[in-house]
């Protein structure tokens, strides 16, 4: 087992408005279903645990039952221990929504939080990255840099990638050191290729250092005024992170890439190596192909009955599809039922959505109609 | 229904059976430990029959080739048996002072285990055992009991006529009371068989197994001593009648026909009752992928598995991958099988973790009686290698060839 116990492991999740349409209307981002049984979370959290990481801090902002729910006591990633563990910290309420500038200060708030962990380093990354990282090989480089501050970026210009993803450019020298981040995302005169993830490995002492001061100054942007501020002052290297990666940030982002899934290369790659991804267990049976099933190019996760047809989609767990329903390019969440005869394409029905017989819901590729959860259509 | 106080039932669940006809399958574990279902083991269906009747306490007694066993339960998280009270204790024989004993027979077993029954000085102690597939309230059976007033109960179920001369077969007055027990009986008086299932007033059985243990002459099994006793001694012993699935699977024939039961149009045993789950170790696999080509009818696949050919009225345990063109027909896969390009299976069960190189051919040749061909655990056979009867060791294999002469024949 690689060690990483000095190291703790935070995932923030971030506040942003409804980024995923009706997914995200009652959960936060890092709870929404992706890839017939995970949740975004399930990733960064899986990668971590597979890496020797033992204390995660999940930082929540709103909406955030569902995944608390998801999340439990950390069970399924063995994260129920009696030193260290899983932490969810959720901000506190006395401040109005209004005064609250979320991250910074929740992070503030739960301080205690850093000071009682016994870990030396602490590892930030964001909760919807779909990833399966090795984070001990990242630690290493670190160490052996003597760096302040490991940023993780993403240096091959992998196709579809930079359309989507508007992380910040960096500059490196040849050895690594960062030499220059862009202030604003896409605005500075860098060059294609090198972009930061949301994911960085630094002193404990350092990291709540720099919280401390955005607070006290009124800052509201740890990379911008923690990090790029200090450019010149710290030690701040660049490791580059090359494996499967999609950052989910928008609905179109979100389709896209849940297709990909379904390359067998993608299929084989993220969710089996470094680690397996671990997610709630739900002990559904295997899944049932009845007799005038067709089913081709698709992932099915357990506990389904499918009498029907299904072509390139995603399905998640306890879906049923009956006899005479087509189902094609479409992503159907956990539960939901598809009657008789009924026709989806291009569609994502959130959980426990009804389809009742010989309904027709069609989208586009670029648009995908989008059903919410418990729907009866 | 729950049962309310803790102390009230406790369940012995027997699992030490050895299941030598499972042949093969049994070489490294006990029989309630065989795979079934495409995610299960045998035992998995008692111990969740356990857990939905609301019974939190339960003894495994285990025997021959207990690892895969103790590793299976652990600490029982799938069942929800990790409680601060009770929970499931594995019980393997142990030494004592006058030295140690294996379990004679299934009495013995429980004989030896008195101690642990009186830890928790139950009301009733429920005697199951790990071989057989079925789902059961035993809160039900447990009502029952003290309904009738029972001393002893022992749920029994229809068998075919044809077939009853194989069981323990209860003869029993109109309100159940058992007034009779034939074992194996040449001409049966009724159809009603023992399933093996008992529910006892602890303190009866306890006297009852001190008493079958002093008599030298007994076997010290439930079916052949003790309930014969109780009946001779005129105690109150009542059948409950089960109605439903109920499976021994003993022989290969019988577990592989009780895996195709799961992919009838109407399966007589229901494992999607979102009220009734049947718990195991979850494998933690991604979804399974269909490719492009695939063609997969009247079967169930779980987690893990990748399929570029056809799957036909066959069961896939995770983790498998079948190549392109690939055949598979009335087959069941264990889990971690590789399977290569052009391979043809058919009425097979596949071992664990085996790789079947490409263009390989697996299938009794014989058209009219074909047997079930048992593909042994981790082999590694090779391409375009041609099997027409159970495969023991890659070394059976001549040229390539593995025809019924040189076969491993079923050490019944």
């Amino acid at each position: 087992m690689k060690s990483m116990l000095n190291v703790m492991g935070v995932i923030n999740v971030r506040n942003q408005k409804e980024v995923l349409e009706e997914l995200t209307v009652k959960r936060c981002i890092a709870s929404v279903p992706f890839g017939g049984r995970y949740r975004l979370i399930d990733f960064v959290l899986s990668s971590m645990v597979n890496s020797g990481i033992f204390n995660v801090g999940i930082f929540t902002l709103k909406k955030s039952r569902s995944l608390m729910d998801h999340l439990g006591t950390g069970k399924d990633w063995d994260l129920n221990r009696k030193k260290d563990g899983l932490f969810i910290l959720p901000p506190e309420y006395t401040c109005s929504p209004e005064v609250f500038t979320g991250e910074l200060q929740n992070l503030y708030y739960h301080l205690d939080y850093f000071n009682k962990s016994k870990q030396e380093y602490v590892l930030i990354a964001a909760g919807n990255m779909i990833c399966n990282i090795d984070f001990h090989e990242a630690y290493k480089f670190h160490l052996e840099k003597g760096a302040d501050i490991t940023l993780l970026y993403r240096s091959k210009n992998i196709a579809g990638v930079e359309d989507f993803f508007r992380g910040r450019k960096v500059k490196l020298a040849e050895d690594g050191k960062v030499l220059d981040i862009e202030e604003t995302p896409g605005e500075g005169d860098f060059e294609k290729g090198k972009t930061l993830l949301k994911c960085f490995i630094m002193k404990k002492s350092l990291f709540m250092e720099m919280i401390e001061y955005c607070v006290k100054e009124k800052r509201c942007s740890l990379v911008r005024d923690g990090i790029i501020g200090n450019l010149n002052r710290l030690k701040i290297y660049g490791y580059p992170y090359d494996g499967y990666l999609a950052v989910i940030n928008s609905l179109p982002v979100y389709y896209k890439y849940s297709m990909e899934l379904l390359k067998p290369e993608v299929w084989s790659d993220l969710f089996f190596r470094p680690g397996l991804i671990f997610t709630k267990v739900k002990d559904e049976p295997p899944t049932r192909y009845l007799r005038g099933s067709r089913v081709n190019n698709s992932l099915l996760a357990n506990g389904c009955l499918i009498e029907g047809t299904v072509e390139n989609s995603i399905i998640f767990r306890g879906v049923k599809v009956q006899k005479g329903a087509v189902i094609k390019d479409s992503i159907v969440m956990q539960k939901s039922h598809i009657e008789e005869n009924s026709f989806l394409e291009n569609a994502i029905l959130d959980k426990d959505v009804l389809v009742t017989r010989d309904k027709e819901i069609k989208g586009n590729k670029e648009e995908p109609v989008v059903i919410s959860k418990n729907m009866v259509v | 229904m729950a049962i309310k106080r803790s102390n009230e039932i406790i369940a012995m669940l027997l699992a030490g059976g050895e299941g030598k006809r499972l042949g093969l399958l049994t070489r490294k574990l006990a029989k309630p430990a065989v795979p079934f279902g495409g995610k299960y083991r045998i035992i998995d269906f008692t111990l969740s029959n356990c857990s939905n009747s609301g019974i939190f306490t339960v003894g495994v007694l285990t025997q021959y080739q207990p690892l895969a066993l103790n590793s299976h339960i652990g600490i029982g998280i799938p069942w929800d048996f990790d409680r601060r009270e009770g929970g499931v204790t594995m019980l393997p024989p142990f030494v004592k002072e006058q030295g140690g004993k294996w379990y004679r027979g299934t009495a013995n077993a429980i004989y030896q285990n008195i101690n642990f029954i009186e830890e928790y000085d139950p009301n009733y102690v429920l005697i199951i055992s790990g071989d057989h597939i079925y789902k059961m309230d035993y809160s039900q059976m447990l009502e029952y009991h003290k309904e009738k007033g029972a001393e002893a109960t022992i749920a029994v179920i229809e068998v075919p006529w044809e077939e009853a001369n194989r069981f323990g077969i209860m003869n029993a007055d109109e309100d159940g009371l058992i007034k009779e027990f034939q074992e194996k009986p040449k001409k049966p008086k009724n159809n009603l068989a023992s399933m093996g299932i008992y529910i006892f007033d602890w303190k009866i059985l306890r006297r009852y197994l001190r008493k079958d243990e002093r008599n030298t002459r007994s076997s010290n099994d439930f079916g052949k001593d003790v309930i014969p006793l109780m009946l001779r001694e005129g105690r109150k012993l009542y059948a409950y009648p089960f109605k439903g699935y109920w499976k021994d699977v003993g022989t290969i024939e019988s577990l592989w026909e009780a895996n195709m039961d799961l992919l009838k149009d109407n399966p007589p045993l229901d494992l999607y009752d979102k009220d009734f789950r049947i718990y195991t170790v979850n494998p933690n696999q991604p979804p399974h992928y269909l490719g492009s080509r695939a063609r997969v009818i009247c079967s169930m696949i779980n987690e893990g598995c990748m399929v570029l050919g056809e799957v036909n009225h066959s069961i896939l345990f995770p983790g498998v991958s079948v190549g392109e063109g690939s055949r598979i027909r009335d087959s069941v896969i264990m889990p971690g099988v590789k399977i290569g390009k052009n391979v043809f299976i058919d009425r097979a069960i596949v071992g664990e973790g085996t790789v079947i190189g490409d263009g390989t051919r697996i299938k009794d040749s014989r058209e009219d009686a074909p047997e079930i061909i048992l593909i042994r655990d981790k082999l590694e056979i090779p391409h375009n290698s041609y099997v027409t009867c159970t495969l023991e060791s890659i070394k059976d294999l001549k040229g390539g060839k593995a025809v019924s002469s040189l076969a491993y024949r079923e050490r019944a």
